[in-house]
């Protein structure tokens, strides 16, 4: 029997107007004409859960370090006996990422390194766990110390009369340069915790699926993950904060969020709003380094950037808390319900295995929430002060004539940004005019088109023939790439009754509602209460959206992903991983989401007319699949 | 309902002691406490049996014709066994005992919309009968359709302490005659709009995680015969999420000929067939009655169960047997016959075309 397969990269259509895209990025992201043997004959998988947009060139930069530093962690620091790291390439504009593993003769002797090391921190957890703590906030804080200036006319008198022998544009290179390397850093302790985190939750995995053959995944996640985490601080935050304005009665002052200012003044200057002011200043340092994306892209904007955001949220609470809604998480109702999860599993258990059990689930939930919390201090709060940075860095480009739009810093690579620093520099040092004005605004213009013609295509979800099982733990875990899931995008799966779509069983519950599509964090203001949210693939941040809707469906992601994590929390029913419910459905269909068994039905689906195609197909569907002549 | 000394319902809220119930009696009374819903319905105590036959004064004589036969004479022992019998059948009950019997059958028919009929099982005290399934298969009347009816029957089962074969068990293991007695249980007849039996683990592997689900529509003997192909569905015990369901054909069902007095068979159309036969609350609800069972008897059980079509939804799901597991926790070597709880197998008991016409 021959397998199926996905398409090979050459044989995805480079959209129109996308050609020479390969250009735009590092050589070392593309695939090669000369290694095409032996990259066509690797599987890989489509990461759109983290970055589901096509990347602008500077914008690489938070792939490239996660993934790198992802591996390192295994490869290099935790010796994973089966595991190394997982190898990524950008092609058509998005991350593709192939998981390594190690040669079977070489796995044994990891065993013992892996043993130690692994053990090392597991016994010292609280404490390295602590000093992460320091670390991480002292990146963050060295982040916030750095500027971008615009250079001076002169050099100062003061360096003059002090012998400084320096102009100052060696500040700007190394703020440029040091900028990089704490984002570098923080993305290498990012992984100092995550990968430990999954290592304890897939062993206890592997022990339950071991003595409990068949358990539903689900239930194995809500044995070890935390109930109350910081992952759900910042909107938890906003909830008091809408409580707070109901006590105090600033209700009426919250009718224009958009307007900041206004509303900020209106409340400060209302009976009991300076206490209430005085909450909203606590809760923003630090939970409003929060973005409405996932971090990874320069476009994401953050609360303490666009306060209308959180207000509007918050306006949101208090309408709810007015009509006597219950705004705040069922906590203690989901940790009775862990409780006897827990307790009854173990109960099957005799002996030995009852032991077992405790030990491996005792250390999953001492590691298994820094998988949840980190997200918090890396993607939002570093990545958070590195964006704000960058866009600093960027005006003053702008400023100088090397660009015509103030964030068109992210059409260079984070190496070419060097060269143009340098070119700046250069041409102020000497008092002549830089190239890159006359350089960079054409060649930017050049590559907008190629980004913007390469969105108008979705990714394949994945490349290539797969592996008849895919076994590697952290790509099932982390990104929901099973066998059944790769089948059912190559749609040889089990067809869903009705018609609809199949992905994982992320979080239990069966509702009915209309589908209401975002693809765009921007889109979330549209959602409307009770609405079944549909997304490529949703942030953390999007919490206070989930107190209003029934259910959600992505297109990718697995039973750790943030949508499973915050539907468990939230109590919501939820798919994730369909591979194409953002392109399949339609806003104001009506739908049937089971989060028990993982399928969704499009209840009105529309009848395809004859001799058009099947309108709900499973699968990656129209994008992948056409031949073309690359 | 109120029960007394004489006629206790299962749902009575009255402790159940062996002596007063026989072993199937009080094990309805047991689960019925214990919220797994046996069908309904009352026992007729052995205080009832001691009445009448004290009232009917032949204890003594019976004991004389019992007194001295020879076990391995068969002749003789069908002789007496057959006078006996025929003694206590012909006997009338007290007035007063008869009163009780019938205000508890109409107690009974005042919970359903339009009367039912029912079964009526003879109930013995463990050492009493050779043993409990053997007893319950003999002793079992079904699809009785009112009053006069039961009475005749509970006195039938009254009569069956002295069939030839429990004669000769109590001759050979020196049970004495003194202080015999028979509870007689009373009992709706179950009207299955779907049925099937639930495993409280997965019998391929022993794990003891899982909750297997065999469901059809109709009574469950297809199901436990192989005559249909039911649904079969796998259940996370703890979750109750779906692990994996596989439609099956059933392509016929047996369904209740009230009228006629037997079970017939019929096809079921392709729209039945072609969906689950149990909905998702349905399966919910058949799963956790599993899981009930599971914990009252402290090891898996193998239990049979029902939708009964004349009680409303969220009351209809009835439990119909529940006994140890043990096609793979029970090596050969020492296997153990499955011990009926409940009735003494309702399924086994049912076929098409083998009732008779109720009295």
């Amino acid at each position: 029997m021959s397998l199926k397969s996905f398409p090979k990269p050459s044989e995805l259509p480079v959209p129109a107007g996308a050609e020479g895209w390969e250009k735009i990025y590092p050589y070392y992201l593309v695939f090669q004409d000369k290694l095409k043997e032996q990259e066509d004959a690797k599987f890989w998988f489509c990461d759109s859960q983290h970055w589901p947009t096509v990347y602008k060139p500077f914008e690489t930069i938070g792939g490239e370090f996660a993934v790198k530093c992802l591996g390192q962690y295994n490869a290099r620091h935790l010796m994973i006996p089966n595991a190394n790291g997982i190898e990524f390439r950008v092609h058509l504009g998005y991350l593709y990422m192939s998981p390594i593993p190690v040669p079977e003769d070489q796995i044994a002797a990891r065993v013992p390194l892996f043993e130690q090391r692994v053990g090392h921190y597991f016994q010292n957890w609280d404490q390295l766990l602590k000093q992460w703590h320091v670390k991480v906030k002292g990146t963050i804080d060295e982040m916030e110390t750095i500027s971008f200036p615009k250079l001076p006319d002169m050099v100062p008198m003061e360096d003059i009369l002090s012998g400084k022998g320096k102009d100052g544009s060696e500040k700007l290179l190394e703020s440029y340069d040091r900028l990089i390397q704490l984002a570098y850093q923080n993305w290498q302790y990012h992984f100092e915790f995550l990968n430990l985190g999954y290592i304890a939750y897939l062993d206890f995995f592997n022990f339950c699926k071991q003595v409990f053959p068949n358990i539903p995944d689900q239930s194995i996640a809500t044995m070890v993950q935390g109930v109350d985490m910081e992952l759900f601080r910042p909107d938890d935050e906003l909830k008091q904060l809408a409580k707070l304005a109901v006590e105090l009665q600033l209700q009426g002052h919250f009718g224009n969020t958009d307007d900041v200012d206004a509303t900020l003044g209106a409340i400060a200057a209302a009976p009991g709003g300076e206490r209430w002011m005085a909450q909203y200043e606590g809760a923003k340092d630090p939970w409003f380094n929060f973005t409405v994306g996932n971090g990874f892209y320069g476009h994401d904007k953050y609360w303490n950037e666009h306060q209308e955001i959180p207000l509007g949220y918050i306006a949101d609470y208090i309408r709810r808390v007015d009509e006597g809604q219950e705004i705040m998480r069922p906590v203690e109702a989901l940790i009775a319900e862990r409780d006897r999860i827990i307790e009854e599993y173990r109960e099957l258990l005799e002996g030995e295995n009852q032991a077992l059990f405790d030990a491996k689930r005792g250390l999953a939930a001492t590691a298994y929430p820094y998988v949840e919390n980190h997200n918090f201090y890396i993607e939002h709060w570093t990545m958070g002060v590195f964006w704000r940075k960058i866009r600093e860095l960027s005006r003053m480009m702008h400023a100088e004539g090397f660009w015509t739009r103030p964030d068109d810093l992210l059409y260079l690579g984070r190496n070419e940004v060097r060269d143009a620093l340098f070119d700046l520099v250069t041409g102020w040092g000497v008092g002549a005019k830089p190239i890159g004005p006359d350089f960079w605004p054409e060649e930017i213009e050049r590559r907008r088109g190629i980004v913007d013609a390469l969105k108008t295509a979705r990714p394949a979800p994945a490349l290539n023939t797969p592996p008849e099982s895919i076994t590697e733990p952290f790509t099932r875990m982390l990104w929901g790439i099973t066998t059944e899931q790769v089948q059912q995008w190559l749609g040889a799966g089990e067809a869903v009754e009705g018609g609809g779509l199949r992905g994982m069983a992320a979080s239990p519950g069966v509702v009915e509602g209309l589908a209401r599509v975002v693809t765009d964090a921007d889109q979330l203001s549209e959602v409307q209460q009770g609405e079944i949210l549909v997304a490529t693939v949703t942030a953390p941040s999007w919490g206070p959206i989930f107190g209003k809707i029934k259910a959600t469906v992505t297109d990718i992601g697995g039973m750790m992903s943030h949508a499973a994590i915050v539907c468990r929390e939230y109590g919501l029913p939820a798919v994730t991983g369909t591979g194409s419910a953002s392109t399949t459905i339609k806003t104001g269909q009506r739908l049937r989401v089971d989060g028990t068994k993982g399928t969704v039905q499009i209840l009105d689906a529309l009848v395809p007319e004859a001799g058009e195609p099947e309108l709900l197909a499973a699968g990656p569907g129209a994008h992948s699949h056409s031949h073309s002549h690359v | 309902m109120h029960s007394n000394e004489y006629v206790q319902f299962f749902d009575g809220g009255v402790e159940p002691k062996l002596e007063n119930l026989g072993g199937k009696g009080a094990s309805l009374v047991t689960m019925t406490a214990a919220g797994m819903p046996v069908p309904p319905g009352f026992v007729v105590t052995t205080a009832q049996f001691d009445a009448f036959m004290e009232e009917a004064g032949i204890t003594r004589h019976i004991h004389q014709l019992l007194a001295g036969l020879d076990p391995e004479d068969m002749g003789q022992v069908d002789k007496v066994s057959a006078a006996i019998r025929e003694d206590i059948c012909s006997r009338p009950v007290p007035q007063v005992l008869r009163e009780l019997t019938i205000t508890a059958y109409e107690a009974l028919m005042s919970r359903f919309d339009a009367p039912v009929p029912v079964a009526v099982r003879s109930s013995a005290t463990a050492e009493d009968l050779p043993d409990a399934s053997f007893a319950g298969q003999q002793d079992t009347y079904l699809w009785l359709d009112g009053v006069k009816a039961v009475t005749e029957h509970i006195r039938q089962c009254w009569a069956s302490l002295f069939t030839s074969r429990a004669i000769i068990y109590r001759l050979k293991n020196n049970i004495p005659n003194e202080g015999l007695s028979m509870a007689v249980v009373v009992q709706k007849m179950v009207n299955a709009r779907v049925s099937g039996v639930a495993i409280t683990m997965d019998p391929t592997n022993g794990d003891r995680s899982k909750i297997t689900i065999d469901s059809s529509y109709g009574v469950g003997e297809m199901v436990v015969s192989g005559q249909v192909t039911p649904d079969n569905i796998m259940l996370d015990k703890v979750t109750l999420a779906v692990i994996s369901e596989h439609l099956g054909d059933k392509h016929a069902e047996l369904v209740p000929d009230a009228a006629a007095g037997r079970l017939v068979e019929r096809e079921v159309d392709a729209e039945r067939r072609g969906r689950r036969s149990l909905t998702d609350a349905e399966l919910s609800a058949v799963a956790q009655m599993a899981k009930r069972a599971e914990k009252h008897y402290k090891c898996p059980q193998d239990i049979e169960w029902a939708l009964d079509t004349d009680l409303p939804d969220g009351e209809n799901l009835l439990l119909l047997q529940s006994r140890p597991e043990t096609v793979h926790s029970s090596k050969p070597a020492t296997h153990t016959a499955p011990q009926p709880v409940v009735s003494g197998g309702y399924f086994s008991g049912f076929s098409a075309g083998t009732l008779k016409p109720s009295v």
